[in-house]
């Protein structure tokens, strides 16, 4: 469970990203922390694994404050993948690069093999256990970056901007495995600007804007509320945005997704029929 | 002759064993809005590469068949000639941006050709004031959003005059809004100033309404090239998975359900939802 | 690091910052072979009074003043070795001259720190490298020396998340002895290598893409004229020049001990 009580951030450099921000999120959530760019969503993150330690207020993970222990300490509880994995990538072989984490947590050699061998399968990436990353695709790189997280099969997994420059299809079976991660309980926090994304996961969406936080709920009560994503500079999803146009024609409020629209639209035709 | 042109295009990188685009044809008129698409690693890149003779000039590589752009011959004519009638705008903003401050970047390519100085002087500040970005023109490169960096490579290139430009995923760094503007300000150039605009972008969501015609690739060959809309609506596009936007998925699956519905294709949730209107009101 | 915080320039609008960087450049080389020449504290008291005009001109005291306090511990460590020789040449016996020339051989040193740090903060890096291409440097040279300050702040930034992502999968940079710390590098050196070649890729591209080495005469959006103020910064700088080497050759320069007669 993380908790965050009353968080202030400045940077070094004077910048002020966040402001009294608090939540809590349980064990086994599906979270996506949305907002435009330099809304605050990075460095709150940056706080569950005390890559950043709050400059006011506290960050509780499992109850231990993140102020009082190292990173590494963090790490085991709490996986963090990020951006671009060409920020972590360096090992000869995707093999090596996987086994990394766990020998940094002393995990035993068999151990190691056992959940090298694991996370490849789990991210289809077996074929490639020999191979450089830097031979790989970009998607393949990705999921590397994600599967050398997994191995150490941390309770919290966070995903910075998952989706950028994913294609449809690689976006449709990320989205698979997100929703089968958290189905076995654990707990996933994305940090994410998809719109269309969310709206097909309707996970708890926090939004944010200039360092704090200006809503936290359900995916399909965020997103269709045009006052609250105008606040937060985003665009609502495209089949939200149709029933927006028409507001006037007594549709529910809360559409997300093409059967919802389909329903919605078919049950008013028919009662018009009558 | 269309502005470009390409011919049973094939194309090898050196050291590659297969080619990465392979028999390309096709044509792109004058002023057309185009928009490429397919899953990542399908050549689109590649593709792009060959409008402005990075490739075959920069990576070499084995090239086959012809290109055509603005009456040349790519591999006849050097990246420089090539970039008075071409300009290209890349996905990461923070790479082709080499100066310290705006307007020194907008005026880079102006320099290189040796135009004269009040000459680079117009237009400069002509590109800066159509991207909207002439208030930040001492502003440097690090100071700006992404989608001001976005702005500024698009004016840079926009300042040469090109006949056509070319972006490459240009906003896959940047937020909804970030990206929104992005393409306004392509497509108002396309509608002003008859700018001929390639765009390669995975969200057609949020582009396929402002294309007249799209070009799906998989795999390094042309899967569909056509009409946006008619293409849009076919099964194979559905099939090969490039995610058709939800207005237009929805317009289909009504259709199925036999509702009386427009028969022109909608490819945003205005059109759809006019359309709805139309069907809702006269009921 | 703060010496460099206080060498970074900040964009300003004043008469300093106008200067053509040409004039600027021989003012503080004159500065610093004045500075060489003399050794007695009174002239290098002089040296340094009449530089902070500059200063308030360019609107930059305070981080000017920060690149000081920047050069103030290696101030104290030449005033105090200096003191010290001076100490145990006079036969360890503690003399006023030897503080007055300890202070002076300070004063030598915050004078070159005070001059260039007035060059640096008003002189942006893109009228520099415009000052070297007028200088007939070859513009590829220009162009690497701008796109290096352009790109120092971002792959600081890349290095900062690189690190960021290696200790999030468990690296530990200050585990173990020496040289198992040098090795707890590698997993962050080698993103940030390829990153750079990666990026160095791109960027020729780009350049290309944008009529790189098109022609051989190359134009520019700006060039440097010298107007009234850079001739009377000229002006100035002679008659410093001149002042100083008359006094150096023709009039003996009192010490303070003389003059308060200790």
């Amino acid at each position: 469970m993380i908790e965050v009580k009353n968080v202030y951030f400045t940077y070094p450099n004077g910048v002020e990203a966040l402001k009294g921000v608090s939540l809590t999120i349980k064990d086994g959530e599906f979270v996506a922390i949305m907002g435009q760019n330099g809304a605050g969503k990075t460095t709150l993150v940056k706080h569950f694994n005390g890559l950043l330690k709050p400059t006011k207020g506290i960050v509780l993970v499992d109850g231990v404050d993140t102020r009082k222990v190292s990173v590494a300490t963090l790490a085991r509880k709490v996986g963090f993948v990020f951006q671009n994995p060409d920020h972590q990538l360096f090992s000869e072989t995707v093999e090596d690069e996987i086994s990394f984490a766990l020998k940094n947590f002393r995990f035993e050699a068999e151990t190691i093999n056992k959940r090298v061998d694991w996370a490849l399968n789990l991210l289809g990436l077996t074929r490639y256990k020999k191979t450089s990353p830097f031979m790989l695709s970009g998607g393949e790189r990705k999921r590397v970056a994600l599967a050398s997280v997994l191995a150490w099969n941390p309770k919290i997994l966070i995903l910075d901007e998952p989706t950028i420059g994913q294609d449809y299809q690689q976006k449709e079976k990320l989205r698979h495995f997100i929703l089968q991660l958290n189905a076995q309980k654990k707990t996933v926090i994305i940090v994410t600007h998809d719109v269309e994304f969310v709206a097909e996961c309707n996970p708890r969406v926090i939004l944010m804007s200039n360092g704090e936080i200006i809503a936290d709920g359900e995916a399909r009560k965020i997103l269709t509320d045009p006052k609250i994503v105008t606040e937060a500079s985003i665009v609502p999803p495209q089949i939200t945005q149709i029933f927006i146009k028409l507001k006037n024609y007594g549709f529910p409020r809360d559409i997300l997704d093409i059967y919802e629209a389909r329903e919605a639209i078919l049950n008013s035709l028919r009662k018009g029929f009558k | 002759m269309a502005i470009i042109e390409t011919e049973n295009l094939t194309y090898t990188y050196p050291g590659a064993t297969n080619p990465s685009i392979r028999n390309v044809s096709i044509k792109i008129e004058k002023g057309e809005f185009v928009l490429i698409t397919g899953p990542s690693g399908c050549g689109k890149t590649t593709l792009c590469r060959c409008f402005n003779g990075l490739i075959p000039h920069f990576y070499q590589g084995k090239l086959e068949g012809e290109v055509f752009v603005a009456g040349l011959k790519v591999d006849e004519h050097s990246i420089h000639e090539l970039a008075k009638h071409v300009g290209l705008v890349f996905q990461n903003p923070e790479n082709q941006l080499f100066a310290l401050s705006v307007e020194k970047d907008v005026a880079f390519g102006l320099e290189n050709l040796g135009v004269p100085r009040d000459e680079i002087r117009r237009r400069v500040d002509w590109a800066m004031k159509l991207t909207g970005i002439y208030h930040l023109k001492d502003r440097a490169p690090n100071e700006l959003s992404g989608g001001q960096q976005q702005r500024v490579a698009i004016a840079s290139v926009l300042a040469m005059k090109p006949e056509i430009i070319v972006l490459d995923e240009p906003t896959s760094f940047l937020d909804p809004l970030g990206a929104e503007n992005i393409f306004k300000v392509i497509y108002e150039l396309n509608r002003k100033f008859g700018i001929t605009i390639i765009l390669v972008e995975h969200r057609l969501d949020l582009t396929a309404k402002y294309a007249d015609h799209i070009i799906i690739m998989d795999n390094g060959e042309i899967l569909l090239d056509g009409e946006t809309r008619s293409v849009l609506n076919s099964e194979k596009a559905r099939l090969v998975g490039v995610g058709i936007p939800k207005a237009t998925r929805l317009y289909q699956i009504l259709k199925k359900d036999r509702v009386n519905l427009r028969s022109t294709i909608p490819l945003s949730s205005d059109e759809m939802a006019a359309m709805l209107e139309e069907v809702l009101k006269s009921k | 690091m703060s010496v460099f915080d206080g060498l970074k320039f900040r964009k300003v609008k004043s008469p300093i910052h106008d200067l053509d960087p040409r004039v600027k450049f021989i003012y503080v080389c004159v500065i610093f072979a004045i500075a060489l020449i003399f050794w007695e504290l009174i002239p290098l008291l002089i040296l340094f009074l009449i530089q902070l005009p500059f200063v308030l001109l360019g609107k930059v005291q305070r981080q000017w003043l920060r690149s000081l306090r920047g050069a103030a511990f290696l101030a104290i460590i030449i005033f105090v070795t200096n003191f010290v020789f001076s100490f145990i040449g006079a036969g360890y016996r503690f003399t006023a001259e030897s503080l007055e020339s300890a202070f002076a051989l300070t004063f030598r040193f915050v004078v070159l720190v005070e001059s260039f740090s007035i060059f640096f903060l008003t002189t942006s890096p893109d009228n520099l490298s415009l000052a070297l291409e007028q200088t007939r440097v070859p513009y590829e040279f220009c162009f690497a020396f701008t796109t290096a300050v352009r790109f120092v702040p971002v792959l600081a930034n890349e290095a900062q998340t690189i690190m960021d992502a290696q200790k999030a999968r468990g690296l530990e940079l200050e585990r173990g002895n020496f040289l198992k710390r040098i090795k707890n590098y590698i997993p962050i050196l080698i993103p940030l290598i390829v990153s750079a070649i990666r990026r160095s890729l791109e960027l020729a591209e780009a350049m290309e893409s944008r009529a790189w080495g098109a022609t051989k005469n190359r134009t520019n959006l700006y060039v440097l004229r010298m107007n009234k103020n850079d001739f009377i910064l000229l002006a100035i700088t002679t008659g410093i020049l001149i002042t100083a080497v008359y006094i150096r050759l023709f009039i003996p320069i009192p010490s303070v001990c003389e003059l308060l007669e200790i």
